[in-house]
Parts: structure tokens; sequence; C-alpha cells
């Protein structure tokens, strides 16, 4: 065999190899709305579950993940955009912020159920929050962290240096160059990690198991001390734990779920495009 | 440009106002004690764990603590099924995907032209954003029976586990492991091309090799993304807590994960109870093991980091 076709049969063995990584994940993203389409109306949107689930639709389950979301977002958003300031701008190359990195990236690692104890343990039963909207809200807000801040992070560094450097020769202090001409140039890169965060948040299921879901809850939640449905753990719930579910609506409810989270990193993308075309530098 | 509109109020003016000035002092000082707040947070979570994890460590004798016998209701607190659960599982995935991943990585790369690149790379990252309870739904409802008609007993077994794993671990594998080819200088490739060498053999020869130190941590975050994943796990291995007999086949027979453990019973036990102590520890386990993977991986990303700098170093 020559060294001509050896290369030859390397390149369309990988070329192959690169299709078995990509056409499943086609086919899953095709097959859930194959399936799940005929499910998804405007009742099974705005209806709650009736007949012990089997029926209706799963608007508490849709309202509970955009509540969460939006807890998610008031938790981890200001936390996270003054660790990014603060890596970006005051932090020196020293120990302290050797650690915040180690501790970052070792936040980012840790595995969504473990963040679903520590929030039981330390919300649910040490605050005393029970299991409520607040106590889920604050452990995904952290879980949420480390993609905001390392996001946010390159946002702010990618801002020119000539943008500093005018500034504060014009007087501005430190602070208000941060304020007033770095953080609106960081904006939309900042926006990007929250929405991208956001989008992960609200696909997860280990972090709410024990600290906000509810198994079924035919009302909306009143305030932010009570528990309330939300869609991923109703689709676990509904797939593993109800005898006799209609698969469509199971599909359906798989169908929302995605639909939801793959917008939002949809939607981060589009800000990302849209604001880079804005900027003049 | 924003700062050439700046109205230009006072540029001579020294002094800012008293006022102004401990404002800022207030809001720097804010932003430092945040920008360690992350540290605080890790070690917070890791003294909770600590807290509840440490009765079940010292109450339960240690022989029985790693003994095979995952019993909760009858006082049996085994962890070995549910590590070997963990490690087979795992282990299993990372063997698929590692393959599949580097070389998709090296594909998109060295080889794919640019517009297919631009097709492959999003439908990638739409992998890594599709939330895991979708994929085991998928696993439980499509994937198991499809298992089950290739002949094993059910279609809800480690192997199930495995195969949804591994593609759960395929994005952080494939951009890091790209990250880290597109690391290799462009005078390795121009160099090998330039005394006669294939496209194949210049990547397989000079490419890979050079970044061999970021293959290496692509697959150690591979190990943390999969050993960590919960429901898709909990929804298709089977949830059997015990070790299959070694005449079994082990791929095919239904296991049960750390995590698997803790999504499913947390719910049901007494606050304060041996076995909530217990699953606190299985936590406090799992962190542990994530810690040392993140920290060694970070570690060697800062080596090959300075490598980088230093053209020629790896060679």
């Amino acid at each position: 065999m020559t060294r001509q076709q050896t290369h030859r049969i390397a390149i369309t063995v990988m070329t192959i190899v690169s299709a078995i990584v990509v056409i499943p994940i086609i086919m899953v993203i095709g097959y859930v709305i194959w399936m799940g389409i005929s499910a998804v109306n405007w009742e099974f949107l705005t209806q709650a579950p009736r007949n012990g689930m089997t029926e209706g639709g799963i608007m508490p389950a849709i309202v509970g993940t955009v509540i969460l979301t939006l807890g998610t977002a008031i938790v981890s958003m200001p936390l996270s955009i003054a660790t990014a300031i603060y890596l970006a701008e005051y932090a020196g190359d020293n120990r302290v912020t050797r650690w915040v990195r180690l501790a970052m990236v070792n936040l980012a690692g840790i595995p969504s159920i473990v963040y679903g104890l520590f929030g039981l343990g330390a919300f649910v039963l040490f605050a005393g929050f029970g299991t409520s909207i607040i106590a889920g809200s604050l452990t995904l807000g952290i879980m949420t962290m480390p993609v905001v801040i390392s996001t946010s992070e390159e946002a702010i560094l990618a801002v020119p240096q000539q943008f500093r450097t005018v500034s504060l020769s014009l007087g501005a202090s430190k602070w208000q160059t941060i304020w007033h001409q770095i953080l609106p140039q960081a904006l939309p890169g900042i926006l990007t990690g929250m929405i991208l965060g956001l989008g992960r948040a609200a696909g997860e299921t280990a972090p709410i198991l024990f600290t906000v879901a509810a198994f079924y809850l035919p009302q909306l939640p009143q305030s932010i001390f009570d528990q309330t449905m939300a869609l991923p753990y109703h689709l676990y719930v509904i797939a593993t734990q109800v005898p006799g579910m209609p698969v469509s609506i199971q599909y359906g409810t798989a169908l929302v779920l995605l639909g939801f989270v793959l917008s939002l990193t949809l939607i981060a993308s589009l800000v990302r495009t849209f604001m880079r075309r804005q900027r003049e530098w | 440009m924003a700062v050439a509109n700046e109205p230009a109020s006072s540029p001579l003016a020294t002094a800012p106002a008293p006022g102004r000035r401990w404002g800022e002092v207030i809001i720097e000082s804010i932003i430092k004690i945040a920008g360690v707040s992350v540290i605080f947070i890790v070690g917070f979570i890791f003294l909770f764990l600590l807290w509840e994890g440490l009765p079940a460590i010292l109450d339960i004798p240690l022989r029985q603590l790693f003994g095979p016998q995952w019993y909760p209701i009858e006082e049996h607190f085994g962890l070995l099924p549910l590590l070997f659960g963990s490690l087979l599982v795992t282990v299993v995935a990372v063997l698929i995907a590692l393959p599949l991943g580097i070389t998709t990585a090296i594909y998109l790369g060295e080889i794919a032209p640019p517009w297919l690149r631009d097709i492959l790379k999003p439908i990638i990252e739409i992998l890594a954003g599709i939330p895991s309870i979708v994929l085991g739904f998928l696993g439980w409802i499509a994937l198991a029976p499809l298992i089950q008609t290739m002949g094993a007993p059910t279609g809800l077994t480690a192997f199930t586990g495995a195969l949804i794993l591994a593609y759960m671990a395929l994005p952080t594998i494939i951009s890091i492991a790209e990250d880290a080819l597109y690391a290799v200088p462009r005078e390795y490739r121009d160099g090998a091309l330039a005394i006669g060498a294939t496209q194949w053999q210049t990547i397989w020869r000079v490419v890979v090799p050079a970044a061999r130190s970021g293959m290496l941590i692509a697959v150690m975050l591979g190990i943390g993304r999969a050993i960590g994943e919960t429901m898709a796990v909990l929804m298709v291995t089977g949830n059997a807590a015990n070790i299959p007999a070694f005449s079994e086949n082990w791929l095919f027979s239904p296991v049960r994960t750390m995590t698997a453990t803790i999504a499913a019973e947390m719910g049901e036990v007494a606050q304060g109870s041996t076995h909530y102590h217990v699953l606190y520890a299985i936590g406090l386990l799992l962190f542990l093991i994530t810690l040392a993977i993140n920290s060694l991986a970070a570690r060697l990303i800062g080596v090959s980091g300075g490598r980088r700098s230093r053209p020629g170093g790896s060679l």
C-alpha cells in the first residue's frame, strides 16, 4: 500500500467517524420533533394536567421552568459579573487569583446531583427555606456561575486597551472607566454567557429534584417559598413514574423542553452576532 | 466610538468629589469580595458534604462500607456495587467517546473544508445543549428496546448508559481536543508537508503527538463529565445495585451508579438517618473525585499553555 493510498483510506475513515458522531445528533432532534409535534397544541401549552396527568397540558411545568430560569438569573448575575470584573480588571497575577481560577474550574466540574445534595442541605434544611423556588433558584444560580463568569471575563478582556487608556487619561477613575466604558462594550458578551448558562440551568433535573420540583401541582406557585412543577422533572415523572402515560404526551413534553432550552442557545448566538455587527471595533 | 463622543466636561479637574471617591471605594471592595466568593462557595459545598457525610463514615464499620452489599432497607451500606457501576459505565463511555471525539476533532480541525466545518460545529454545540433528561428519556423509550432486540435480557444495561454518556461527553472531548490541535504551530505542519509527508502522515506523526497533552486533558474532562452524569444513567442503566457475576455478560447487565443512587433514594429517606448520611458520603466521594480530576486538568492546561509560547518545545 502506498502512502497516498493510506492517506486516502485514513481520510475516508475519519469522514465516516465524524458522520457517526454528527448524524445521531440530527436524528435525536428530528425524532423528538417527529414524535412530539402532534401533541403540542394550544391546549397542551396552556392547560394544567388532568386525570392523573394522562390528559390536558403541561402549563404549570412550563411556567415553573420559566420562573426558575428567572430566579437563576437573579441569583447568578450580580455575583458572576462582579467576579468577572474582579478577574479581568483588578486581579493581579498572584496566589489569590490562581485560587479563584482553580475554584471556578472545580465549581464547573461538580456533578449536578452533588449540587442537588448541597441545595437540599444548605437551602432547604439549614436555611429553612423548605422545598421552594428560592432554594431551587439558589442551587441553580450557583451552578450557573462558572459559565457566566468565564464568558463575562472574556467579554471584558476583549474590549480594546485603548478604551481604558483614553478614559483614564481624560481623568476618569478606574471604576468610572469600567462602569461607563468597559461594561457597555462588554454587554453583548456578558448577555450571551448569561443566556447560555440559563439554557443549561433550565434543562437540569438533578439539582431541582430535592430542592424545588413538585410531582404534581395543579395550581401555580403563589410565592417564592412554594414548590413548583418544572419541565425536566415533569418529563422524568411522566416517563418513569406514571403507568399508562400516553407516549405522545411524553414526547410532547420532551419537545417543549428541548425547544425552550435550544431557543435560549439560539437567542444567545443571535445576540452575539447582532451586537458584534453594531460594534465599532 | 463612544469614547470620542463623550463630552469633555472637565478633563483637568483634579481630585474627584469626596462622596464619589467613597462610593468607589465601597464598590471596589464589594467587587474584590465577590471576586474571591467562588473560593468560599467551593469550600462551603465541601464542608456541607463533609458535615452531612461524616456521620456515615464514622458510624458504619469500614468493612461494611466497602463491602459488596447495598441493601439500605436492611441497613447494609456497601458502596462497592455503586463504585463498580460508576466505574464500568464511565470507562466504557470514555472508551466509546474517545476515538469518536478525537477523530472528529482532527477531521474538523485539519481536513473538513470551512463550509462543512461551519455546519458541523453548531450541530455539535447543539448536542452540548440537549438536557440530559431528554437523552435519558430517548434512551429509556427508544434505545433500550432496540438493545433488547439485539439479544440482551433487558435493554436497561450498563452498555445503554455508557452509549448515552459517550455522546454526552463528546462535545467536551471534541472542543478541548480541537483547541489542542489548533495550538500546534503552523510551522510543524508546513515543515512536515515540505519534506514530502502526506497530509495523513503529518497529522498522525506530527500534529497529534504535539497536541498530546491537550488530548490527555480532553480525556480527563470527559471522564469528569461522565462520572457525574445523573438523570440519563438513572433512567437507562436498570438500577440494579449488585455486581454482576463473572460468568454473566457484564456490559449487558443492569448496574447502578453512585449518582443514580443519590437521585433515586434521597427523596425517600428520613433526614438524619444513617441512609441519609450515607447518600451525603457518596456525594462527598463524587465531589472529591471530580475535584481531583479537574484540579489536575487545570494544572496540565497551565503547563501546556506555557509550552505553547515556546516554539518547538514539545516535539
